[in-house]
């Protein structure tokens, strides 16, 4: 740890668009997050390493308040998450607005969760339509331009059951898309998927990436982690061990755990 | 000598034979023709059959069957889907309020359902709001209303299991994936699950509907007019039991044939995106 950040918080730019301060989640009487502090600046990319069971997907999990944090506090874009503080009280927000707070921050799941009883474009226009109120048209417009840009304009009228993962990961992204998210949370969103598939996920998050999008990348795709992001943590049991540019973390961890994982990974 | 050996594309192929199953269909087809054959010189006048068939009296108690079946399953469907929902809910004032509807409401026979709102003038000889309007019970409580509300919130309670298993069936992704692109809770059920649910719903509820089709024959022990009852007035006057038992009978078929093929129809339209078992689209 760092004397001077001893939370982690220093971030690459100055202007932060996560923040989360001790974020403490336990499952029963499992700990599964032991205080965890970081910051994500407005347009990086932060990779999340670690083994499974290290809490990195439950943490991804409580930004977007699919579960609820037990101490500690997350903010996004500057808005405290899942509370509104009057005075000296924090109320917990209804459904509604919890809602409202998911709306500008993307999920794209490991198992992709498309909607299978809608079609291509239909999975991606739902979102804007029904809950932005977008009209129809301009929606279907919109998807069919993100399907361009995922590489699927072909595929706009298929079921999710017709098409592959990858692709089906594909039309995952361009849905979060077009709710037009100011951050995306990745659940380890090429784990679900055969080896040749993965190339063609990892090039639309590059592309992402490379287009100043603010993302949070749970992944096991090292060599993604290294060149695409700007900072990697690696989280361990709970907590983040290490937090920092990815070519000192994953090729000079300075912590044991960090490297016995990166040797095991590389094996 | 040497590669002819191997050569069969010459020869004729003899299909295996199957003694067994012309044995067995030997056996079906002459019991059916005997049961066909007892029928036909049984004591049936057939010809009354056809006479009566479309009777007005029939047909009237034909549409009093059919309409009292639908809309005590609308009944049914709406109450299931709120309890279902309910049943589901983290409130636990709305939760246990469920599981007491069902378990209520599964265990006591429709039958006496049906004789206990008919007869609810025996315990509240008034309803209404206190101060705003009151009616006799009896003149409201008619056989239509008391069969409706028995057969409706009987049906509701099984409804509800169904509705909670097709809840249940779709995959935890599908909510989170509704509730990260900011869907509220009722939004999501309605847009998202329900959709999804139907497809396990749909089959159950259709054999639901049938069975209410017929239960609804249920009801004449209340004075209610359907097709069974219709019957039964005729024969108590002409004393043709069995013809019109089978008039009865061959519009109970016709009836459930009709709501099987829509039950298809409704099947295949929630199976959108879904691969067919054992074949491609």
């Amino acid at each position: 740890m760092m004397a001077s950040d001893p939370l982690h918080l220093h971030a690459v730019g100055d202007e932060p668009l996560v923040v989360a301060a001790d974020v403490r989640k336990r499952f029963g009487s499992v700990e599964v997050l032991k205080g965890i502090s970081l910051r994500v600046a407005k347009g990086e990319v932060l990779g999340v390493i670690g083994p499974s069971g290290s809490g990195k997907s439950t943490f991804l999990r409580c930004i977007n308040q699919l579960e609820r944090i037990d101490g500690g506090a997350i903010f996004v874009g500057g808005e405290l998450i899942g509370y509104r503080r009057v005075g000296d009280k924090l109320h917990e927000l209804d459904d509604g607005e919890i809602a409202r707070q998911r709306r500008s921050i993307g999920m794209v799941f490991q198992r992709f969760n498309l909607f299978p009883h809608l079609t291509v474009t239909q999975n991606i226009t739902e979102g804007p339509v029904q809950v932005l109120r977008e009209r129809p048209a301009e929606a279907r417009d919109h998807a069919h331009a993100l399907l361009e840009r995922v590489g699927l304009a072909d595929k706009r009228d298929a079921y999710p059951a017709e098409l592959s993962g990858g692709q089906q990961q594909r039309v995952a992204i361009a849905r979060t898309l077009a709710m037009r998210p100011k951050l995306i949370l990745f659940d380890e969103p090429t784990s679900a998927l055969d080896p040749e598939l993965v190339g063609e996920v990892l090039t639309v998050m590059r592309d992402l990436a490379a287009s100043g999008m603010t993302m949070i990348v749970v992944t096991h795709e090292l060599g993604f982690a290294r060149d695409v992001c700007q900072r990697v943590a690696f989280m361990d049991r709970g907590q983040v061990v290490e937090i920092g540019d990815p070519r000192q973390v994953l090729a000079k961890p300075t912590q044991k755990r960090t490297q016995d994982f990166i040797s095991m990974v590389r094996k | 000598m040497t590669d002819t050996v191997y050569e069969i594309s010459h020869l004729t192929l003899v299909p295996r034979r199957h003694p067994g199953r012309a044995v067995g269909a030997a056996v079906v087809l002459g019991l059916l023709a005997a049961l066909v054959y007892s029928f036909a010189v049984g004591q049936i006048e057939w010809s009354y059959v056809a006479e009566f068939l479309t009777v007005p009296v029939i047909l009237h108690g034909l549409g009093n069957t059919i309409l009292m079946a639908i809309l005590a399953m609308l009944l049914g469907l709406a109450l299931g889907v709120v309890f279902a929902v309910m049943r589901l809910s983290e409130n636990p004032v709305l939760k246990y309020t469920a599981i007491a509807y069902v378990w209520f409401f599964r265990a006591v026979p429709a039958l006496l359902q049906l004789l206990l709102w008919f007869n609810l003038a025996l315990i509240f000889p008034y309803i209404g709001l206190p101060g705003v309007f009151s009616v006799r019970t009896v003149e409201v409580m008619t056989p239509f209303v008391a069969a409706l509300l028995g057969l409706g919130i009987q049906q509701g309670a099984f409804t509800a299991e169904v509705v909670r298993a097709g809840l249940l069936s779709v995959d935890k992704g599908q909510y989170e994936a509704a509730q990260s692109i900011g869907m509220p809770r009722l939004q999501m059920l309605r847009r998202i699950i329900m959709p999804q649910a139907m497809r396990v719903i749909v089959p159950p509820v259709g054999n639901e509907f049938i069975g209410m089709v017929k239960l609804t024959s249920l009801a004449s022990v209340i004075q209610f007019t359907d097709i069974l009852h219709s019957a039964q007035n005729i024969y108590y006057a002409n004393s043709r039991v069995i013809e019109l038992l089978i008039v009865a009978a061959s519009w109970y078929l016709v009836t459930v044939t009709a709501l099987s093929l829509i039950q298809m129809r409704i099947e295949r339209y929630y199976a959108k995106g879904v691969r067919p078992v054992g074949g491609n689209a």
